[in-house]
């Protein structure tokens, strides 16, 4: 069986990102990372290989240029046992609806997938919508933040979700697509064996032919959003006020009426 | 100088981890002189205690270059964490990697590089800092075993570590006087071996630093490390590589009081501009800037020349000396740009300052590298070859299985 981790490269959480005028984003000589909200996925994987009986093989994928790499030798790293990078020129421009596409027809290549993790959004564009999305395509059960996988053999799992309300326990039947959230577990570092691995291994490039997929649904013409404009929010004006007073209970007691009045709580 | 794919990851990954891991805990640690063993065990996990030595000795496979890389980042967050690489790494593991016996080296060398024995050095004494060849500590032989008796001081990890790499006088009558020093690798369970930590430094206080008591100590002659004699050239030796660590460490930590710097000078604002925009503050950054950029490169260099095989006792030494002169300046100059918030543990430059100044004196203090550097420089000094000398970088040998 299969596990397929779906990753993405962004800028490293610390970059300062910039907009021009034009509506580039850039974010300076930051480097490029794995989504950090990967490597929950890719941890999970790793964790499930272990815990499911019989034959397991961990394939990381991830659907971009070149800097994908890097989001893919760091699950080589930490220990997936192989990768696959898909991109195609024509795949540029592409939305989550198209991105969903593209990834899907590279998991039905892939072939014997009994789940595709992801982690719970990218920090760049953060939609999260690319799981549910690919759990659609393939029709696949679709169970996005994911805290838990309590149990798991080769036919179904049973799954702890994080709500706003609390945590909802759900079952569903496999193959299934998971979109797994922060406190799942605690990704590991890459080992320098690992490091080894990822630097020597090969990263195989699928393009459009490879996965059969259509020119009408990838890149801008298989994208149904548009971006009419990108610009920097203003930056957020704020002002600090210390609350003094003579003891620490009156300094609470005008805190509360400021943040009542505030209509904070 | 371009990094190895190998070495940018290996960056990474101990900067994610020193980030995570340590930073935010290092202030408490620090303020109740307290060593964070849950870091030094997470240090071992990771391989950090093995980085840079071959695969068959427990080791992880990475070159020397990648011991410097490793001890920047470590630094940069906490000098308490490079010191246990300087002892361990540096001081004790490639001593045994450059002068151990086959058999030495299963026994003693890879268990450290596992990181299931934590491993220090003991040369300095209460009476004997720069001047080793002065020390009293003594080695009796009798048949198979010698008797240690002495006393180690400044010695780091003294309360923590398993194994010793201790030098001792085997005749102590002999003139010159460091041709009687031998070296032993002495044990923990030993009977006779008492440690204990010295309490009230100014810096490392997340570090253990303390003495070491030897009373008839009986330590078997499988466990002389070289010949009899050959302990202070396997000092020097050790040094070579214990200075190479400091000086590399102490380039993370300028970059530390660089981004603590540029950070705090484009947040604080006087006379209506934030402070970066002022000179004077632009002269101290640039100052930082500079001196980052030359200790890495003169580091890397010294890095470069271990994995050719190339004898690097001066530019270590240069590189030791300039780095941590330097960092002790920027220390003293981020807290400068800090104002009264450096001076006080809210924020982290303070703790760069108190952290900077030992290494001014540890592992050859300043004084003593600029006569080596002179005496080079006048031709008083060369460096003869040595019996053993450490092993130049092979990728394939060292990470054979």
């Amino acid at each position: 069986m299969h596990i397929v981790v779906c990753t993405k490269q962004t800028p490293d959480s610390a970059a300062k990102l910039a907009v021009d005028d034009a509506g580039h984003v850039s974010w300076g000589d930051s480097p490029i990372v794995i989504n950090p909200w990967d490597e929950y996925a890719v941890e999970e994987a790793l964790l499930l290989k272990d815990r499911i009986d019989g034959d397991v093989q961990v394939v990381v994928i991830s659907m971009g240029p070149e800097e994908a790499l890097e989001a893919l030798k760091h699950a080589i790293a930490m220990g997936c046992d192989r990768a696959i990078r898909i991109w195609d020129e024509a795949f540029a421009g592409s939305d989550t609806l198209a991105t969903s596409y593209v990834l899907a027809r590279a998991i039905e290549k892939i072939g014997d997938v009994g789940m595709v993790l992801f982690g719970k959004s990218a920090i760049d564009s953060q939609t999260g919508q690319v799981a549910v999305a690919v759990a659609r395509r393939l029709g696949f059960s679709p169970l996005t933040n994911v805290i838990k996988i309590a149990e798991i053999d080769g036919a179904s799992m049973t799954a702890e979700r994080l709500l706003e309300e609390g945590r909802q326990v759900v079952q569903a039947p496999l193959p299934a697509v998971v979109g797994t959230t922060k406190g799942i577990n605690e990704p590991r570092y890459p080992s320098f064996m690992g490091i080894r691995k990822a630097t020597r291994a090969e990263y195989p490039l699928w393009t459009a032919g490879d996965i059969g997929a259509a020119a009408d649904k990838v890149g801008a013409a298989g994208s149904g959003v548009r971006w009419e404009r990108i610009f920097a929010p203003p930056a957020r004006e704020g002002s600090a006020e210390i609350v003094a007073a003579d003891t620490v209970e009156e300094s609470a007691r005008i805190l509360v009426d400021k943040l009542l009045a505030e209509k904070v709580i | 100088m371009d990094l190895t794919a190998e070495q940018e990851m290996v960056v990474r990954m101990v900067r994610d981890f020193a980030e995570k891991e340590v930073a935010p805990v290092i202030k408490e640690y620090d303020r109740q002189h307290k060593v964070n063993r849950e870091a030094l065990q997470r240090m071992a996990e990771l391989g950090l205690l093995g980085v840079c030595l071959p695969v068959r000795y427990g080791g992880q496979g990475m070159d020397y270059v990648t011991l410097g890389l490793v001890c920047e980042e470590l630094e940069r967050v906490d000098s308490s964490l490079r010191v246990v690489m300087s002892v361990h790494v540096g001081l004790n593991c490639l001593g045994l990697l450059q002068w151990a016996s086959e058999e030495q080296k299963e026994r003693f060398l890879v268990p450290q590089a596992r990181g299931e024995r934590l491993a220090t050095y003991g040369l300095t004494e209460p009476g004997a800092g720069s001047d080793p060849a002065a020390i009293a500590a003594t080695a009796r032989r009798e048949g198979d075993v010698y008797y240690l008796n002495g006393e180690k001081m400044w010695i780091s990890l003294a309360d923590v570590a398993d194994q010793f790499l201790i030098f001792a006088k085997t005749d102590p009558h002999l003139d010159p006087p460091w041709r009687g020093i031998s070296a032993f690798l002495v044990q923990r369970e030993m009977a006779g071996v008492t440690t204990g930590d010295i309490h009230g430094k100014l810096g490392v206080r997340a570090g253990s630093t303390g003495w070491i008591s030897m009373d008839e100590v009986a330590v078997p002659a499988a466990n002389r490390i070289g010949g009899e004699g050959e302990g202070f050239k396997i000092a020097m030796s050790c040094l070579d590589n214990g200075r190479y660590t400091v000086g590399a460490g102490a380039t993370g930590l300028i970059r530390a009081c660089l981004e603590a710097s540029v950070k705090y000078a484009l947040e604080r604002r006087t006379f209506g501009v934030e402070i970066g925009q002022h000179q004077l503050i632009q002269q101290m950054i640039a100052h930082m800037k500079r001196d980052y950029e030359i200790a890495r490169l003169l580091y890397l260099r010294a890095g470069w020349l271990k994995n050719q095989g190339v004898r690097n006792t001066q530019q270590t030494s240069l590189c030791k000396w300039f780095a941590t002169e330097a960092s002790f300046r920027a220390a003293s100059d981020a807290v400068q740009v800090h104002g009264s918030y450096g001076y006080s543990d809210e924020y982290d430059v303070e703790r760069y300052l108190r952290n900077a100044k030992g290494a001014c004196i540890y592992e050859g203090s300043s004084q003593i590298h600029q006569l080596l550097q002179a005496g080079y420089a006048l031709g008083y000094r060369d460096d003869r070859p040595l019996r053993c000398e450490l092993p130049a970088y092979d990728a394939a040998l060292w990470q054979e299985e």
